[in-house]
């Protein structure tokens, strides 16, 4: 097993370079990645202080299993396949899973899926395969959509990526089958830092899905992406994630789509585990008639927070987005929504709608909305609304009356809550996200 | 209502003198304050030194354009020529039908209609501050400035506290109403001239009283600086009704803050008109601190030229059972910006709150901008929180309907604008004021 060690310093950096057999490119870009990422402050001013329990000298920013990678369900470590079981995730789909293209921590581990959707000639690699063999198309995007500098933990990113896919959609190629991730922790006080570069050329579609878990630990852990996509002209890019990281990890993602005209950029997100996950997918409309969506559903139980949310930056005519975000509080847990719509000024024809509901089950369940809306001139129209509410105590008692108890009552009525959005959800991503929910709700009443 | 100038005799002198002072000059320390008064000036003129000027990196100054605070231009005190003092008691008119009116210029108290000798009987207090600070050192003290700005502007408070020479004392007692409205005049006159309006309301049990604070330039075009306070304390039951008309002129920059504690089962209902002013920022903190009580936040910018106005808000339950409903709704035109900063926050164990919030945005033109960050921060369950946020523009329908009557298209639009504000004016439930505010909207529509 490769290893960076504990801490963050330019001779990680340098090692890292060398295990992966950087370009000098690349190996400049994780180096301005590592100074801003030293320079810029955490963004407590308006974060969670909870960012400052992070000891980023005791974390370990690489580590590869150096293994082959691996190819058939048997090798898949036992662990991984309880957790596949735990979500309920049916055979057949397993089976598929085998295929795709798995995170063993820095690494990517499968691959089988690459040679069906290879024929079609989309290119499914890792980072660092993508980054050494395809620069002619990677290098044009890369860290284009979001700079090193965006914030501070996407230049802890730049600096110290690796695992990722990268995904190249060839002009008029719709991908039939969702291309899967799979992203798991499971050495103590490492950091995650996977870069996923996906870019869909005129008139394609694509899916992609990431799931992560970690097995817990007693110590914090990082997990720190960044994903950018690029919709060319008339492109569909759908993201979809499950995010199941255990009650210890930080998780603190830049997500952001770049869609041209008439391309549509999608993220469904949904976020149930981790410590404090701060993530807000973003769409930048950027040709006209683009399109941007989010859908977030968020879980927060106890001695979690999850801070989650969207921007959409509106950047030409006629261009429409679409916020729906859903949150539940349990136990002790806090859930936030931190949004931007942003409508800049001599442009004709925007729309935003951004729907917001908190449901907080505990009395000591915490929710907050924080959405921030800019428009400028006429021409365009935006509205946002949120409401606060719990489950409603009548509900309860039709259906205990039923004879279910107070547990099954409580979760059939959450998962009520937020079924009109899972059901925008592929078939076997809602199947598990139900009983995720299950799962959480566990003794939160009684 | 009696009329009743030798009081302006009696008054305690103020601290200003006849040579303005330079705003950054701190307090003057002359004048005829108690010790006490004068000592807690003192700190918080420290304070105002010690506290960092905000930066749009500041949460609460988000969006905001802090560049115009620029103090340096601005004087304070100075004396005021009779020319002038005729012209603004000449033009200080507002309501027909009051029970009293103070009017402030520069600070200093110029006309004085006191209430009348029942409602004194009874143990209304309406009383300049200076005078208040004396003769009713205990009330007085137990309330002035007892309430920390939370929504950004502690730096100004403080200004306004070091720098504060009058202003408004009005205590209604227990049980006692008070039917016809009370009105203030503060007025800004001189160049780079500035002013520190205050008033202090402290309504006891049962009480009700309605108030509408005027702010005024007597020369629109000249540059100045206000920096005011007012605390509404409102009483187990009481009903307060509170209305500030502001109409700065053109280059006033000004900053308002209000904090209002509404005890069990008391409503308040405030309601603010932004129509002058170069930048106008305005921070309403309203506390449910007792159950049942409920708490109205109103509000309306008609915002034009290059003017910014910056609303901050706190709905802020801390006990059960409590409601309250904010409304704050802006027209834009020409290159106006406005921002709405604002919170529900819902502290643990204020459960069955009942906690609204709306903003809406008509932007009439193409460089206008509005920002919304309408926010919530919800601690207790049982409770019902909603909020809302639109930025539109006219509705094509409706305009194409009143031309079809042979309306013109702009006397059109300024009906639709008119009917857009107005929902928040009806909900006053007061004739004469809600007319006497439609006057100066349409006064602003029609002068621009």
């Amino acid at each position: 097993m490769r290893d960076a060690g504990a801490g963050l310093s330019e001779k990680t950096i340098h090692y890292i370079s060398d295990v992966k057999e950087d370009p000098d490119w690349v190996r400049e870009f994780r180096l301005r990645g590592l100074k801003t990422f030293l320079e810029k402050p955490l963004p407590t001013h308006w974060a969670s202080k909870d960012l400052e329990a992070i000891d980023f000298d005791k974390i370990r920013y690489y580590l590869s299993p150096g293994t082959a990678t691996k190819s058939s369900w048997d090798e898949v470590p036992e662990d991984i396949k309880r957790t596949f079981e735990r979500l309920g995730i049916p055979e057949q789909e397993r089976k598929f899973l085998a295929g795709v293209e798995a995170q063993f921590d820095s690494e990517a581990v499968y691959s089988n899926i690459k040679k069906a959707v290879g024929e079609q000639g989309v290119i499914f690699v890792g980072s660092t395969e993508g980054l050494k063999n395809h620069p002619e198309i990677f290098r044009k995007w890369f860290g284009k959509v979001i700079p090193i500098g965006d914030n501070k933990f996407s230049a802890l990113n730049s600096a110290v990526f690796s695992g990722g896919s990268f995904i190249y959609v060839p002009p008029g190629v719709k991908v039939k089958h969702p291309l899967q991730a799979y992203f798991r922790i499971n050495a103590e006080n490492f950091g995650q830092f996977e870069r996923t570069l996906i870019i869909a050329d005129e008139g394609s579609e694509v899916t992609y899905m990431e799931g992560c878990t970690a097995p817990k630990f007693n110590t914090t852990t990082l997990h720190s992406a960044v994903v950018e996509l690029v919709a060319l002209k008339g492109a569909k890019i759908q993201y979809i994630t499950v995010q199941n990281w255990s009650a210890n990890v930080f998780n603190l993602v830049t997500k952001r789509g770049l869609a041209h005209e008439n391309a549509e950029v999608k993220w469904i997100d949904c976020n149930i585990g981790s410590r404090l996950t701060m993530k807000y997918p973003s769409v930048i409309m950027k040709g006209r008639k683009a399109r941007g969506e989010v859908l977030s559903i968020a879980l927060a139980n106890d001695g979690q927070h999850q801070d989650t949310g969207a921007k959409m930056i509106h950047a030409a005519d006629e261009t429409t987005s679409n916020i729906i975000s859903k949150s539940i509080s349990i136990g002790k847990g806090r859930a936030t929504y931190r949004g931007l719509v942003h409508v800049p000024k001599h442009l004709k024809n925007c729309k935003n709608n951004t729907e917001c509901d908190a449901l907080l089950i505990n009395a000591t369940s915490r929710t907050d909305t924080y959405p921030a809306i800019t428009v400028r001139g006429t021409g365009n129209a935006v509205q946002h609304e949120a409401s606060v509410s719990q489950v409603s105590a009548e509900q309860i008692f039709y259906m205990q009356q039923r004879g279910l108890t107070e547990a099954q009552a409580m979760s059939l009525s959450v998962n009520g809550f937020v079924n009109d959005l899972v059901r925008q959800f592929p078939m076997e991503y809602s199947v598990e996200l139900k009983r995720l929910i299950e799962l959480e709700m566990e003794g939160s009443v009684g | 209502m009696r009329h009743d100038s030798t009081v302006l005799d009696e008054a305690i002198e103020s601290g200003l003198t006849n040579v303005p002072r330079a705003i950054l000059s701190g307090p003057a320390g002359s004048g005829n304050f108690p010790d006490w008064f004068r000592d807690q000036q003192a700190a918080a003129w420290k304070q105002f030194q010690a506290l960092p000027n905000p930066t749009r990196k500041d949460q609460a100054w988000r969006f905001s354009n802090v560049g115009l605070l620029d103090l340096t231009p601005f004087k304070f005190g100075g004396a005021l020529p009779d020319k002038e003092r005729n012209a603004i008691l000449e033009q200080s008119r507002g309501l027909d039908k009051v029970a009293a009116r103070l009017i402030f210029a520069g600070d200093q108290l110029i006309e004085r209609d006191v209430v009348s000798d029942q409602l004194k009987k009874r143990g209304v207090i309406f009383q300049p501050l200076e005078r208040a600070m004396v003769e009713h050192r205990e009330l007085f003290r137990k309330h002035f400035m007892s309430q920390p700005a939370i929504l950004g502007s502690a730096k100004f408070a403080a200004l306004h506290q070091a720098l504060v020479s009058s202003g408004t004392f009005l205590y209604v007692p227990r049980g006692v109403e008070i039917e016809l409205p009370i009105e203030i005049f503060h007025w800004l006159h001189g160049e780079n001239a500035s002013v520190f309006p205050h008033l202090l309301l402290v309504t006891d049990e049962l009480a009700k009283v309605t108030v509408i604070e005027s702010f005024r330039s007597l020369d629109r075009q000249a540059s100045g600086f206000a920096c005011g306070v007012n605390d509404l304390i409102t009483g187990p039951g009481a009903k307060v009704t509170y209305i500030c008309a502001q109409n700065w002129g053109t280059n006033v920059v000004a900053l308002q803050m209000n904090t209002t504690i509404v005890d069990h089962d008391a409503s308040a209902m405030s309601l603010n008109l932004h129509l002058g002013g170069k930048y106008s920022r305005f921070e309403s903190l309203s506390r449910l601190s007792g159950e049942g009580g409920r708490s109205d936040l109103l509000a309306i910018s008609v915002a034009n030229g290059t003017q910014e106005f910056d609303a901050r808000t706190l709905q802020d339950h801390v006990s059960p059972h409590t409601a309250s409903d904010l409304l704050y709704k802006n027209a834009l035109d020409d290159r106006a910006r406005t921002t709405f900063g604002g919170l529900i926050r819902v502290e643990p164990h204020a459960h069955f709150t009942d906690a609204y919030q709306k903003v809406r945005n008509l932007l009439l033109s193409d460089d206008s901008e509005a920002n919304s960050m309408p926010g919530l921060e919800i601690l207790a369950d049982n409770v019902r929180c909603t909020h809302g946020a639109t930025s539109g523009q006219v509705d094509k329908d409706e305009l194409f309907y009143l031309r079809t009557r042979g309306i013109p298209v702009s006397v059109a639009q300024r009906l639709i604008v008119s009917g857009f504000l107005n929902e928040v004016i009806q909900r006053l439930d007061h004739e004469a004021i809600a007319d006497h505010l439609r006057r100066l909207v349409d006064d602003k529509f029609a002068n621009g």
